[in-house]
């Protein structure tokens, strides 16, 4: 028989059956709007985690203490006190490093009149501003004389303005506390939209040697002072491996380590992106595998109703036997039949589930929503998987009705 | 046109034999209308599935238009079916999703040679040959018992066949309406020179027949009341 007769016989019988039809397609539907809803949004996410590590700032290496340090979580200072200003001293007369910075962190309370909010403190060198990418959005960075003088002045990341004064505007020149201790606020950063322990904007700045002398109080290794962080800034993206290799055999040398026991960690931004997307990937493939088991518990109300439909129209198998229907003509007719209604919910799910993705995209997560990414990939996808549970879970009622002897199938009521 | 040589059948059920054909010999000419007649369990519904290429024969030889039918394969059996049998039920078994039109046309949707409108016109032709002209875009159960059997008749001939097997096709039909089908039937036999097998118990349908086979226990029953193959 012609494809396009058989095409029309389909949608003919599936008419005949409107409600039964309608909710076997409603649960390829929600299969198909669920994989590309969860991928999309695991791919917004992915999207939204390496820019995030990016907005840090680019052609970054990191060193520090011990193993305590991974994905962006730094170490308190002073935890594992093995890394000193001597070593990012050394550190910075490496060939292709542009800037060196040295940072403590902490976490502090920061207080103004009646509002406090606690974030992380971190003591930086005037390079950070390079390093770390930063943009003001008023008055100016931590200079080198703050740095000699070890003055008592801040910075504030851009969420932390907001919780004490309610806004950035006219917050430079205000004092607030940090640890009892009053400092001149001399700077509030433009944001740069991270969120949860990530966030770019819940922190603040304050020299590195106040941090050291006046706040912290100096904890000495080797004679120098010891540091949570050293961030090197490499001259270019496609020498930062050969940085990476250079500053870990450098730090070898002067603390006298051999690799597997080194009492420091080396690591770039590249490496850090990649494990990032990596759990986003995982995550990716774990919702939408999820998403999976329902198309194919749908796919199973498909062959559910296949089989139902065979058993029913077991006569009028018998008959068109009867005036001629070879087993490939009944085995194409509820192919056809099946394969229908997995692509018309493939296709209807596939409008649904961008919906979703966008609607979801629209949902604020901790401050902040994941743009969702609907490939045409994905939906091109969902859409042939669709066909194929048709194909896959149509395929034995099709052969059953296909084999069914004449004889017997016209005999049956 | 159709010569049945020591044709036997044999059922399977579990482990048990059952005979339900046991060497039937016979030949029908071309044009001719015969009626099989015999009690329920007579071996004629056996014998009809196997004229009309819906079962083998478990041993015997079936020649239909000159073409060996046992020993085929089931694609092969489908193919012969379509292009030369036309049945006509007793529970008319039409589609009811389909229009009269549809109905009259499907042996046609698995022939491959009609083109679309070809056979729609061959469709229509027929269905105005049986008195259906007004009915043709109707659903069969928009339609009398008769007017089904009309149709059915149509999608018998569609194709053209050398033979019509009607299985007690008046079965389902009051007397006046039957006599209908029958004279219907009758009159395409003398117009096209069409073969007609009709299954029946009704005798007054069978004495229209230019020949009575009669069944009994699986053999062709003669007119002594003896048990042997009827000589033609």
């Amino acid at each position: 028989m012609k494809f396009y007769r058989l095409f029309i016989e389909a949608l003919e019988s599936l008419n005949a059956n409107k409600m039964r039809s309608m909710l076997t397609v409603l649960g390829i539907v929600i299969g198909v709007a669920a994989v590309i809803a969860m991928i999309s949004i695991g791919r917004g996410a992915q999207a939204s985690i390496a820019s995030r590590i990016e907005s840090m700032g680019t052609n970054l290496v990191y060193i520090s203490p011990g193993s305590t340090s991974e994905g962006g979580v730094q170490t308190v200072a002073g935890s594992a006190g093995t890394l000193t200003l001597d070593d990012a001293e050394a550190l910075a007369d490496l060939p292709n490093v542009v800037a060196v910075s040295s940072q403590t962190s902490n976490f502090a309370q920061v207080v103004y009149q009646s509002q406090n909010t606690r974030t992380r403190l971190m003591g930086v060198t005037p390079d950070y501003e390079t390093v770390g990418s930063l943009t003001l959005e008023d008055g100016v960075f931590i200079s080198a004389d703050d740095q000699k003088a070890r003055s008592l002045v801040v910075v504030l990341g851009s969420s932390v303005a907001d919780d004490l004064f309610g806004g950035t505007g006219g917050v430079v020149g205000q004092k607030v506390r940090l640890n009892g201790q009053p400092y001149e606020v001399i700077g509030v950063l433009a944001s740069k939209g991270g969120t949860g322990f990530m966030n770019q904007d819940d922190q603040v700045f304050i020299p590195l040697s106040t941090a050291l002398y006046r706040l912290v109080g100096g904890f000495r290794f080797r004679g120098s002072s010891v540091i949570s962080q050293i961030t090197v800034k490499a001259s270019s993206p496609d020498v930062v491996d050969q940085v990476v290799n250079d500053v870990t055999l450098l730090m070898r040398e002067r603390h006298g380590t051999i690799e597997g026991a080194d009492d420091f960690t080396v690591t770039s931004q590249e490496a850090t992106i990649d494990a990032a997307t990596q759990v986003a990937d995982t995550m990716t493939i774990f919702l939408g595998g999820i998403a999976g088991i329902s198309l194919a518990v749908g796919g199973i109300g498909i062959m559910n109703i296949m089989l139902t439909t065979v058993t029913e129209r077991t006569h009028e198998i018998g008959l068109r036997k009867a005036v001629g229907a070879k087993r490939r003509d009944i085995l194409l007719q509820f192919l056809v039949e099946s394969v229908v209604l997995s692509l018309a919910g493939g296709l209807i799910g596939a409008a649904f589930g961008w919906g979703t993705a966008r609607l979801m995209g629209q949902i604020e997560f901790s401050g902040s929503t994941i743009t969702p990414v609907v490939g045409l990939d994905s939906v091109l996808l969902a859409t042939l998987f669709s066909m194929a549970v048709g194909l896959f879970f149509g395929i034995y009622p099709a052969t059953r009705a296909s084999r069914l002897q004449p004889v017997e199938a016209l005999r049956y009521e | 046109m159709i010569e049945v040589q020591d044709i036997t059948k044999t059922y399977r059920l579990g482990s048990v034999e059952v005979p339900a054909l046991c060497g039937v010999s016979f030949r029908i000419e071309r044009g001719e209308v015969v009626a099989i007649m015999g009690q329920s369990g007579s071996g004629k519904s056996t014998l009809m599935n196997i004229l009309g290429c819906l079962d083998l024969p478990t041993s015997g030889q079936y020649y239909l238009d000159g073409k060996n039918i046992a020993g085929m394969n089931e694609d092969e059996l489908a193919t012969i079916r379509n292009q030369k049998v036309g049945f006509v039920f007793q529970m008319f078994n039409l589609l009811p999703r389909m229009t009269v039109l549809r109905n009259a046309e499907l042996p046609l949707m698995y022939n491959g040679r009609h083109q679309y409108k070809e056979a729609r016109q061959r469709a229509e032709a027929i269905l105005n040959a049986v008195g259906l002209a007004d009915r043709m875009n109707h659903r069969p159960t928009e339609l009398s018992g008769g007017q089904q059997q009309r149709v059915a008749i149509a999608r018998a001939l569609i194709n053209e066949p050398a033979l019509i097997l009607a299985d007690e096709p008046t079965g389902n039909l009051d007397s006046s309406t039957g006599a209908e089908i029958i004279s219907l039937l009758l009159g395409l036999n003398k117009e096209r020179g069409l073969t007609l097998v009709i299954v029946t118990h009704d005798s007054t349908i069978a004495s229209q027949a230019q020949r009575v086979i009669r069944l009994r226990d699986g053999l062709i029953e003669n007119g002594g009341g003896g048990l042997s193959h009827e000589i033609l």
